[in-house]
């Protein structure tokens, strides 16, 4: 494609059950050239491959299919191509569903590309690869489900640059999902490190959509959002030179402002100096935000070292079940009433040998999330005990003795909940770039 | 005074590493945010919190800070027993950290 002056993006959702209007909003009014849609968790894909397991056809986000209806007419209709994540575990699959559903609405030709190379459970079988966030590696974890390269961006521009409309990967790093349409809207070369960290840079910030525009932001004084019911999604007008205008279209609710722009660009961010991506290791220490207007940030600068020799592998495995239960205590006395609950059901599991592990007693709206020791004792408290089991039928029993506080524990307990729940965990390895095969499939609908 | 009448936060995760952004409103408080948030400081706030490691980065273009949490959740957000694996109330907990006059 040739170079042109700047190119407008926009994220459509910054996770899989992201809201849809605001995406909508953006293709009718933000006269976007890109849209991309940031859908997968980092055990989705586990999850996904067995859902693919029971059904060939399936494996990818269950929501892509009402997304695409909701959105893909004003796409075409306004010239609108959309990459998107949302293959998990079967791009292929989901590249023929929403072909199929673009020729049932109506849309005339329609390509679609899927993006295949990023599953290497079969390299991580074969192998011991020393895993990077604990110790071990991963030949100690039992029952491997899956294992996905995080790729870069040179497949997603391979495909635009075939013609597609519509990109559809598995894993590859968020920010790729944007740093795919602008290398190949400006004609950036992947080996280039400082604009492959703007390209990075961008898609940072753009990628978990509503958390840029006053989402994951709004407090009190000086942190209040107009409009947060109606939160707009944010766009950015990327220049060649890799600067940016990060804004929203006009009407739509909250705030993007130098605040919530500098929340975002640090955020899950590790060493601000070393950013690791497949396509390069960014370097944030030299971006530069300036406010140009209401909703209207100039982000310049930022950069990057040559991309590293490894790619990142999670690999998703079965670890057994989490157990359950909950129980609400109130009035004088409710913290310790449930502490001594909560101890007569770790007692209980003890004397009934359930093969449970873990065991923890939180005290919601005490200090289950907080950290700190400065909370006061309420006047209500729910007591939730948690722990974990290899067989489902051991995970219930935790949820079954806080039951049984009802008429066999201290006084006053009420509103009891259990669940029981199965549990995909995920290690992170690095492997050998030259393992992963990104290729691209072309699907017409 | 406290923490939030000179910064908002942001809290993330990667595994079972929580991170925390503190950015000052006003670019010139950046150098008190400097000198007295320090690791230690947040680390005894979060009385409760336990950690491998914590390390933070000093960002004075942004007149910001990042605090880097090693093993502050639980595990890990895929396998954590904790309500929120996530630590995203974490950042949140900071906002009422103590500023004295002697800082």
């Amino acid at each position: 494609m040739t170079a042109r002056p700047f190119v407008r993006i926009g994220a459509g959702a910054g996770f899989a059950g992201d809201r849809i209007e605001p995406a909508l909003e953006l293709v009718e009014k933000g006269r976007l050239d890109f849209l991309a849609f940031e859908c997968l968790a980092e055990r989705t894909i586990a999850l996904a491959q067995n859902a693919r397991r029971s059904d060939p056809e399936g494996g990818f986000d269950p929501l892509l299919l009402e997304r695409m209806r909701r959105v893909l007419p004003a796409a075409r209709a306004h010239g609108v191509r959309i990459v998107t994540n949302a293959g998990a575990a079967n791009p292929l699959g989901a590249a023929r569903a929403v072909a199929t559903l673009a020729k049932s609405l109506g849309l005339g030709a329609v390509r679609i590309a899927a993006v295949l190379g990023d599953d290497v459970v079969e390299v991580v079988r074969a192998a011991a690869f020393p895993l990077i966030d604990r110790d071990g590696s991963s030949a100690d974890l039992p029952s491997i489900l899956s294992a996905n390269a995080y790729l870069g961006a040179a497949p997603i521009a391979e495909g635009l640059a075939q013609g597609a409309d519509i990109i559809i990967t598995g894993r590859v790093g968020d920010p790729a999902l944007f740093a795919g349409p602008l290398i190949d809207a400006f004609g950036w070369s992947i080996d280039d490190p400082v604009m492959m960290g703007r390209a990075t840079m961008i898609g940072h910030l753009l990628e978990c959509a509503g958390q840029l525009t006053g989402g994951y932001f709004a407090d009190a004084h000086r942190k209040q959002v107009p409009g947060l019911a109606r939160l707009g999604f944010p766009l950015a007008e990327v220049s060649s030179d890799g600067s940016a205008v990060l804004t929203k279209v006009s009407g739509s609710g909250g705030r993007l402002s130098l605040a919530s722009c500098k929340e975002q660009l640090l955020y899950e961010i590790l060493d601000p100096a070393a950013y690791y991506q497949a396509d390069v290791i960014a370097d944030f220490r030299s971006v530069a935000l300036s406010q140009a207007g209401p909703d209207r940030v100039v982000v310049t600068g930022g950069g990057g070292a040559p991309r590293p020799d490894t790619l990142k592998v999670s690999i998703g495995y079965d670890d057994g079940f989490i157990g359950e239960g909950q129980i609400a205590y109130a009035g004088p006395g409710a913290v310790d009433r449930a502490r001594l609950a909560g101890a007569v059901v770790r007692e209980r599991l003890a004397l009934i040998e359930a093969a449970v592990a873990d065991l923890r007693c939180d005290l919601i709206g005490f200090d289950s999330v907080d950290r700190t020791d400065l909370g006061m004792p309420p006047r209500e408290v729910r007591l939730r005990v948690s722990g974990r089991a290899a067989r489902e039928v051991d995970a219930a029993r935790i949820g079954a003795e806080v039951e049984a506080l009802y008429t066999n524990g201290p006084f006053g307990g009420g509103g009891v909940t259990r669940s029981v729940r199965p549990v995909v965990a995920v290690a992170s390895t690095l492997i050998p770039r030259d393992r992963v095969t990104p290729h691209v499939v072309m699907v017409e609908a | 005074m406290q923490l939030g009448d000179f910064a908002h936060l942001r809290t993330g995760d990667k595994g079972d590493i929580s991170q925390v952004s503190v950015v000052a409103y006003d670019p010139a408080d950046y150098p008190l945010l400097a000198r007295v948030v320090t690791v230690d400081r947040v680390l005894a706030h979060l009385a409760r919190l336990t950690v491998r490691r914590a390390t933070r980065y000093e960002l004075p273009g942004l007149a910001a800070l990042n605090f880097v949490l090693e093993g502050a959740l639980s595990g890990g957000v895929t396998r954590s027993l904790s309500l929120d694996a996530h630590g995203k109330t974490l950042g949140a907990q900071l906002l009422d950290l103590p500023i004295g006059d002697g800082d």
